[in-house]
């Protein structure tokens, strides 16, 4: 499952491609010496579905990010949309807004959110040339003040079971959010390697001007990506919502700097036209594995930001070892 | 007496080219002095070894009979030698005031940067030019004809006394052309000395006192301007020799037009009517600014039309900029600069040359497994392209293969009408002849080419050129044409 990846097909290029997988290994020996809970059943589905709502945040960003551009907004959506779901069906006593919507409709007013943040981002960058940067970070802002302002800061507690399912249920022993992200990834490696626009993301992220001038629609297909970014957020969100059994005021804060230290472990270039989904997926898992071992080691909690950002330095610098092709 | 520069022997070598062979020039104090040649004679080397950016392999360059300072001096040089190239060196975001005194602002009392007097300096410094333009303006802001008086007026504030005009004119109407002129007399006046490249000739006579004429690194005839007739000018530019080199008529019947270009309008050209016809390779010359580029991109969809027609096959286009349309519509377009507009440098082969035809690979934009591949390989076989596999990333091509690799691009939509430009620009004399050669064939197989060049090789191609000049047609030549009346009419001279 390659990308566009520089030297596809050579076999010095299919071990650039494996990319993380080594440093993964590597941690998860270290992990279970160090710690034999670390490799057990519960520990690692508990990992995955960890990982799962995080791993999606990097897909949407890592398409973004393959077509040269930026979305910092996202974490904003994966406590907004949510919520905003949830309002439109829970009753004023339930601290909703009362209109007593069914739970589908709220369901696809939350996707539709997510989708609408990413159109309205895409547009502003592609249509009006803003830069993504400042506009995604304008729109984070502006998406935490109304998560704030909606729910004056309190938690959302009584949530439909339809709301539950995805982060709550198990299908086979693992939870619906960990199927659902792999088929996700499935497919987007598929989409990028095997689909016109897939590989037009990688051709506009590469030169967008040579891309405009052999006849792809540059304006339309980044759009796009923004919109599947955001509607990927909106869906991490609820599977937030199913594992906790409720919608804090914080949810998805901070969620960015993960996002892009895994795509950029990952291999996924900041400036755009590289990147692949198997190095995104690896990069979420590293994050946390990493996360999960210090839990386990029982660090001290006030420590483990700052051992955290060390080990991704750490595995940026390894990355870039071995992959030699430059990561930012 | 001393030349206000004397160059002796100037040689330089970039690897195989000799750029320059053994050049003289001698610029006499307060003249103006103009260099001609064609792209490629070396006129832009030389510039470079005159300012001190280069360092001559030969010869030996004095001012005012003082020899060069060392490369590495810049300040040595900056009192002696500026140029004001066509590409601005002002910074936009700063203003006026502090680009003139960039890097060497007056200082008050503890190092701290005197603005009133970085202000008051800037003004005299203009004043002294007569030059109205208000110093606390941004430098964005500012016309080209403003923007080239502020770098003299940064020029001669260094001391120097020699200034080289790098085409000067090419972006200035007929007013501002005189004011420049005026200013240019003025200051000669008062004692400086003017190197004047341009490729409109009829300014040569007007403004200078001397030409010295550079073909493929040689100085190959200098002497004052009164002497040379425009004929001999042009002679000198080309070398005698090419004359006897022209295209032959091919010699077919005429056959339908194809396509119809009627009053078309758009960045930098006005009112242009053409027809191309079947199997026809019609050639758009012109010099830089002259708004053939421009004409070409808005034929391939790149820019927006503002007024006129374009029908293909009796289809009439719309006007907006849309590549993808056009490319459906039938028309092929290899752009004019492969680094910028060209190829996606990190992605394969594969990907670069079906690029135009990823959603015809396969049903709903899927691109079954292989099918890049088989497509690439076929067409590296067609058109030569020499790579690995169709998996190498396309920037490990040579310049000559990544245009064979777009030219391909182009054709894979299989197109009626095929829109070139620059097709074969820094590319290897094999290269080149192979790309002619696939433009040929496509000509043969009925395709209409429009070919936007100013080389000649490309030009001798055609079976008409079309001459633009100042975003207008003013000539048409039919195959046949001596080289001679190709420069003349892109130059904008009327010889006769």
């Amino acid at each position: 499952m390659t990308g566009a990846s520089v030297a596809a097909g050579t076999r010095f290029g299919f071990m650039r491609e494996l990319g993380l997988i080594p440093a993964l290994v590597v941690i998860v020996l270290v992990g279970a010496l160090i710690n034999n809970k670390f490799l057990t059943p519960i520990n690692i589905v508990n990992i995955l579905a960890n990982t799962s709502a995080l791993a999606l945040l990097v897909l949407g960003e890592t398409l973004v990010l393959i077509a040269g551009k930026f979305d910092l907004s996202l974490e904003s959506i994966v406590g907004l949309a949510p919520a905003t779901g949830l309002m439109l069906v829970l009753s004023s006593a339930a601290r909703g807004w009362g209109i007593d919507l069914p739970v589908p409709v709220g369901l696809v007013a939350m996707l539709a959110l997510g989708a609408l943040v990413g159109a309205i981002n895409g547009t502003l960058v592609v249509r009006l040339r803003l830069n993504a940067f400042i506009v995604t970070l304008a729109m984070l802002i502006i998406l935490r003040g109304l998560l704030l302002g909606m729910t004056h800061g309190e938690t959302l507690f009584e949530v439909p079971d339809a709301y539950l399912f995805l982060g709550a249920a198990t299908v086979a022993g693992l939870p619906v959010s960990v199927w659902l992200t792999a088929l996700c990834y499935v497919a987007a490696a598929l989409f990028l390697r095997y689909h016109r626009l897939g590989r037009a993301l990688y051709a506009i992220g590469g030169n967008a001007q040579a891309a405009r001038a052999a006849g792809i629609r540059v304006g339309r297909v980044t759009i796009g990506a923004y919109v599947v970014a955001g509607l990927l957020a909106a869906v991490a969100g609820l599977i937030m919502c199913g594992r906790v059994g409720a919608v804090a005021a914080n949810q998805g804060n901070g969620w960015i700097f993960n996002v892009f230290a895994a795509a950029v472990i990952g291999g996924v270039s900041l400036d755009g036209g590289k990147g692949t989904m198997l190095g995104a997926l690896t990069g979420a898992l590293l994050l946390n594995v990493v996360d999960n071992l210090l839990t386990l080691a029982q660090v001290e909690t006030f420590w483990i930001q700052a051992i955290y950002g060390g080990i991704i330095l750490l595995a940026l610098m390894f990355s870039r070892l071995t992959n030699r092709a430059e990561q930012v | 007496m001393n030349g206000a520069v004397d160059a002796s022997g100037i040689t330089k070598r970039f690897g195989q080219t000799l750029a320059l062979d053994a050049v003289n020039l001698r610029v006499e104090p307060h003249e103006s002095h103009a260099l001609v040649g064609r792209n490629g004679a070396g006129k832009s080397t030389l510039v470079a070894v005159l300012t001190g950016l280069l360092r001559p392999d030969a010869g030996r360059i004095a001012f005012d009979g003082v020899p060069a300072p060392p490369r590495d001096d810049r300040a040595a040089w900056q009192r002696l030698v500026a140029c004001v190239y066509q590409r601005s060196t002002i910074i936009g975001a700063l203003s006026v005031a502090e680009n003139l005194f960039l890097n060497r602002y007056p200082t008050g009392r503890g190092g701290a940067i005197d603005w009133r007097e970085v202000r008051r300096g800037a003004r005299e410094l203009l004043d002294g030019l007569e030059v109205g333009i208000d110093v606390d303006r941004a430098a964005a802001d500012l016309s080209v004809e403003e923007r080239q008086m502020v770098e003299i007026a940064r020029a001669l504030s260094f001391g120097a006394r020699f200034i080289i005009l790098d085409e000067p004119t090419a972006q200035l109407n007929k007013a501002a052309i005189d004011r420049l002129f005026a200013r240019v007399r003025a200051l000669q006046a008062a004692g400086v000395t003017f190197l004047f490249i341009s490729h409109h000739l009829e300014e040569i006579y007007e403004i200078a006192r001397t030409v010295t004429v550079l073909r493929d690194g040689h100085c190959v005839r200098t002497g004052p301007v009164d002497a040379i007739t425009k004929a001999d000018l042009i002679a000198a530019m080309t070398g005698e020799d090419a004359h006897a080199v022209v295209a032959a008529p091919r010699g077919d019947a005429p056959r339908e037009p194809l396509v119809e270009v009627r009053a078309l309008c758009g960045d930098g050209f006005e009112d242009v009517s053409l027809t191309v016809r079947v199997g026809e390779v019609v050639g758009i010359a012109g010099i830089g600014g002259s708004g053939k580029t421009a004409l070409g991109e808005t034929l391939a969809g790149l820019r927006r039309a503002r007024a006129g027609s374009i029908t293909l096959a009796g289809d009439a286009l719309p006007s907006d900029g849309d590549v993808r349309a056009r490319i459906d519509a039938g028309i092929g377009f290899v752009p004019r600069d492969r680094q910028v507009q060209g190829v996606v440098p990190a992605l394969s082969v594969a990907d670069n040359t079906t690029m135009t035809i990823w959603d015809r690979l396969g049903r709903f934009g899927v691109i079954p497994p292989g099918a890049r591949e088989r497509s690439a390989r076929k067409m590296m076989d067609a058109f030569g392209i020499i790579a690995s596999s169709p998996q190498a990333p396309v920037e490990s091509l040579s310049g000559g293969n990544q245009q064979k690799v777009l030219l391909a691009r182009a054709l894979a939509s299989d197109p009626r009408l095929l829109v070139l430009i620059d097709p074969t620009a820094g590319v290897d004399v094999k290269s080149k002849e192979a790309l002619l050669d696939a433009v040929d064939a496509a000509r043969r197989n009925g395709t209409g080419v429009l070919l936007v060049s100013d080389d000649l090789d490309d030009l001798r191609a055609c079976d008409r050129v079309i001459v633009l000049f100042a975003g207008r047609v003013t000539a048409e030549l039919a195959a046949g044409w001596r080289e001679h009346d190709l420069i003349a009419a892109t130059e904008g001279m009327a010889l006769v």
